[in-house]
């Protein structure tokens, strides 16, 4: 049985008792629901003409990224500023990272500036728990190595629940470098958690040992992998895990893993088709399926992961804004 | 010189088997006998029960931290040859062995190879007539099967023990975990333990075909030690060590990106950890060693893959493996050989028995003293153990080193 409902009416339970949000593997199902939720009611003002609140006017975000990212990034800088918030970006080229400061180092300068919010993007597994351990505010991961991306799972569910309705019930099939995949992790984990069905589509090289643990199904076969589904989620493949370390070449791995129109058939023939960008066309989804008006949710995605974004620094500000009951 | 008696002890030579409430005399820097004539002019030590036993000898150890060895009741290290630089030739062996003293004895073991690069053979010769009791390939194994094979058939010259690193290093590049279900949660690089079974055949079979006698520093899984144990049984001169925590603590211990509990070997499943014991018991494993390896805060306060491997151990070794006893039915005499007159017969060193005549360094150990390990006041040069908090039973009340007393509680 699936809990998903907030126990909000439950008199001395906090809603979302979380200082920061670190890992999808760290919430309740309510939780992730109560984000969705909250997400649910910025997609009509990003779609207004004023797409401004002042709610965190005079609160400071920080973006830190150790890593290089253009999309999301810039998905937490609209997010921030809708709000009202002061927000400044700091990317690792202008960082004193590169002139040998420690990484906590580096967390308590940025601590020192008394920022309301930290989001941080770092290229190790547990980098981001690592710096939020250290600091005084909310620290948001905006993924860490191969851990987990906790918004990109949650901008997925939202996508998915405003087409299906529900995630409960739900096949999605995940497809492509599992290995390296935080985006992977996090979903297993969400969706999992919300009750659908989860099925890990990789070659053998590209899975993750002891994904049954996590109660996902796996499958080397793409076909059966796909059969079905009511979701394809297709994943990047980084450029240099293209040519020989773990698949032979672009032109096999689409052979056999590429997401193309007549693979896609198997699936249920209103499949919604996922990708979280930036898309390797040719190499795992095929231009025709890519830019399928009707299945393909892939602006969707873009499109919530600015109202999710918003959702998840709202609420992990209340508590310091004194927000009434939380 | 001074003379001591310590009386009224529980006394325990583990290479006899010698375990009999009496008394053991020192004098001259050397032990004169067990329930030996005390002379008139001793100064007694009343033990009050506890027990007497030879002082420990630490078989590979990244330090020579002699507080903690000391506090740990450990007299003699074998030191691995990871130094900066690495210790790959005869002044290098002589200066570590200076390092120590006069407390800790330093016993060096040589680089295998020229940088411990895996590439070339170093002067292991001259080394060893330098003092180097062994040579090592270091953290990682050679590689280049071609080279390893060189080198043990090279060692026979000077009937050297090769102590080796059962870890296959193509597989494990880049790896800092065990793969299975807490790497793949917490999206570690992850290298299966079988990487372990197939640099353990590899060397196994090396040894047989050259006669070298090998050592595994560490051996932490079912599958490596089944390896072992039929090697042994086949006639092949190995033997192999491990480190408490590979049989105290399994993978899960990671959990929240513990850098403390980022060790090499990485460690293992929880069937593994219980194979480990079961080894001990056993006696496929030989040497039961700390590992001893102070590391900083710059070095451990990292996100999980960049933080350096290792921990400190020397203090908490007796404790540590005094679980063995209480929990898998092991006498005091078995363990303490693992610790003592094993590791001595291997590396050919002076001690670890309480022979007339052998070196006089021993402890006093209360085996039922209660304590919990605390990394901030540790005798250790740094607070680098995932047993931090951790009770235990059993603790050492004094440490003697060549007749005196160099430590005690």
């Amino acid at each position: 049985m699936i809990v998903a409902t907030p126990p909000s009416a439950t008199a001395g339970v906090h809603p979302f008792p979380h200082r920061d949000l670190l890992a999808i593997a760290d919430l309740k199902p309510w939780e992730i629901t109560l984000l969705l939720d909250e997400a649910e009611t910025w997609v009509e003002v990003n779609r207004g003409l004023r797409k401004h609140d002042d709610r965190l006017a005079g609160l400071t975000l920080i973006n830190a990224f150790f890593e290089n990212s253009t999309r999301t990034l810039l998905s937490f800088e609209i997010a921030g500023k809708r709000l009202g918030a002061d927000v400044v970006n700091m990317t690792v080229g202008a960082s004193s990272v590169k002139k040998g400061e420690t990484l906590l180092d580096t967390a308590l300068t940025l601590d020192a500036m008394h920022p309301d919010m930290l989001v941080i993007r770092h290229g190790e597994s547990g980098a981001v728990a690592l710096i939020a351990a250290k600091v005084g505010c909310p620290v948001l991961n905006a993924g860490d190595g191969r851990h987990e991306h906790p918004t990109q799972a949650l901008l997925d569910a939202l996508t998915i629940r405003r087409r299906k309705g529900d995630i409960a019930g739900l096949t999605v099939a995940i497809c492509g470098d599992i290995l390296h995949s935080r985006v992977a992790r996090s979903n297993f984990v969400l969706l999992a958690s919300l009750g659908a069905t989860v099925r890990a589509v990789a070659p053998p090289t590209l899975l993750a040992p002891d994904l049954d643990r996590m109660g996902v199904e796996v499958f080397t076969d793409m076909d059966a992998g796909l059969d079905g589904a009511d979701v394809v989620m297709m994943l990047r493949l980084q450029r240099e895990r293209m040519s020989g370390a773990y698949v032979p070449s672009t032109r096999e791995y689409f052979h056999f893993y590429g997401l193309t129109a007549a693979r896609l058939a198997a699936a249920r023939s209103d499949v919604l088709v996922m990708h979280p960008g930036p898309m390797n066309r040719g190499v795992e989804i095929d231009s025709i399926v890519a830019d399928d008006i009707v299945r393909s949710g892939v602006s969707e995605q873009v499109e919530m992961g600015v109202a999710v974004r918003m959702a998840c620094l709202d609420v992990l500000t209340r508590t310091r804004r004194g927000v009434a009951g939380w | 010189m001074v003379t001591l008696a310590l009386t009224n002890a529980r006394v325990i030579d583990p290479l006899t088997g010698h375990d009999a409430p009496g008394h053991v005399v020192v004098a001259d820097r050397a032990i004169v006998g067990i329930d030996a004539a005390i002379p008139a002019d001793a100064e007694i030590i009343d033990c009050g029960g506890r027990i007497v036993a030879p002082a420990l000898i630490d078989a590979g150890v990244f330090a020579a931290d002699a507080p903690a060895c000391l506090a740990g009741g450990i007299a003699r290290v074998v030191l691995m040859p990871d130094r900066t630089p690495p210790l790959d030739e005869p002044a290098l062996i002589e200066f570590a062995q200076r390092i120590g003293k006069p407390h800790v004895w330093v016993h060096p073991l040589a680089a295998a190879t020229q940088g411990l690069a895996g590439v070339e053979l170093a002067e292991i010769g001259l080394c060893s007539a330098a003092g180097a009791v062994g040579v090592a390939t270091g953290r990682a194994a050679i590689a280049d099967a071609g080279v390893m094979f060189r080198l043990m058939q090279y060692a026979t010259a000077f009937d050297l023990v090769v102590v080796s690193h059962a870890e296959n290093a193509a597989l494990v590049a880049g790896a800092v975990a065990t793969t299975g279900e807490f790497a793949t949660r917490l999206g570690l690089p992850a290298a299966p333990a079988f990487a372990e079974a197939i640099a353990v055949a590899r060397d196994l079979r090396l040894a047989a075909a050259t006669g070298v006698r090998l050592h595994f520093r560490q051996v932490t899984t079912a599958e490596a030690l089944d390896l072992i144990r039929a090697a042994k049984a086949a006639g092949t001169r190995v033997t192999c060590g491990v480190t408490p925590a590979h049989f105290l603590l399994a993978d899960d211990a990671v959990a929240g990106y513990r850098t403390f509990a980022r060790l090499s070997p990485p460690l293992r499943c929880d069937t593994d950890r219980r194979a480990v014991a079961a080894a001990i018991v056993d006696g496929t494993i030989d040497i039961v060693a700390s590992g001893h390896e102070p590391r900083t805060m710059e070095d451990k306060r990292l996100p999980f893959a960049d933080a350096a491997p290792g921990m400190v151990g020397a203090e908490t070794l007796l404790a540590l493996a005094a679980s063995l006893v209480r929990d898998h039915g092991m006498t005091w005499g078995a363990l303490l050989r693992a610790m003592t007159s094993t590791p001595a017969a291997l590396f050919r060193l002076p001690g670890g028995r309480l022979a007339a005549g052998s070196p006089g360094d021993l402890i006093v150990f209360d085996p039922g003293a209660p304590w919990r390990i605390d990394a901030e006041r540790g005798a250790a040069a740094t607070g680098n153990t995932p047993f931090d908090g951790l009770p235990v039973q059993g603790q050492v009340m004094m440490t003697i080193k060549g007749g005196e007393i160099a430590w005690r509680r």
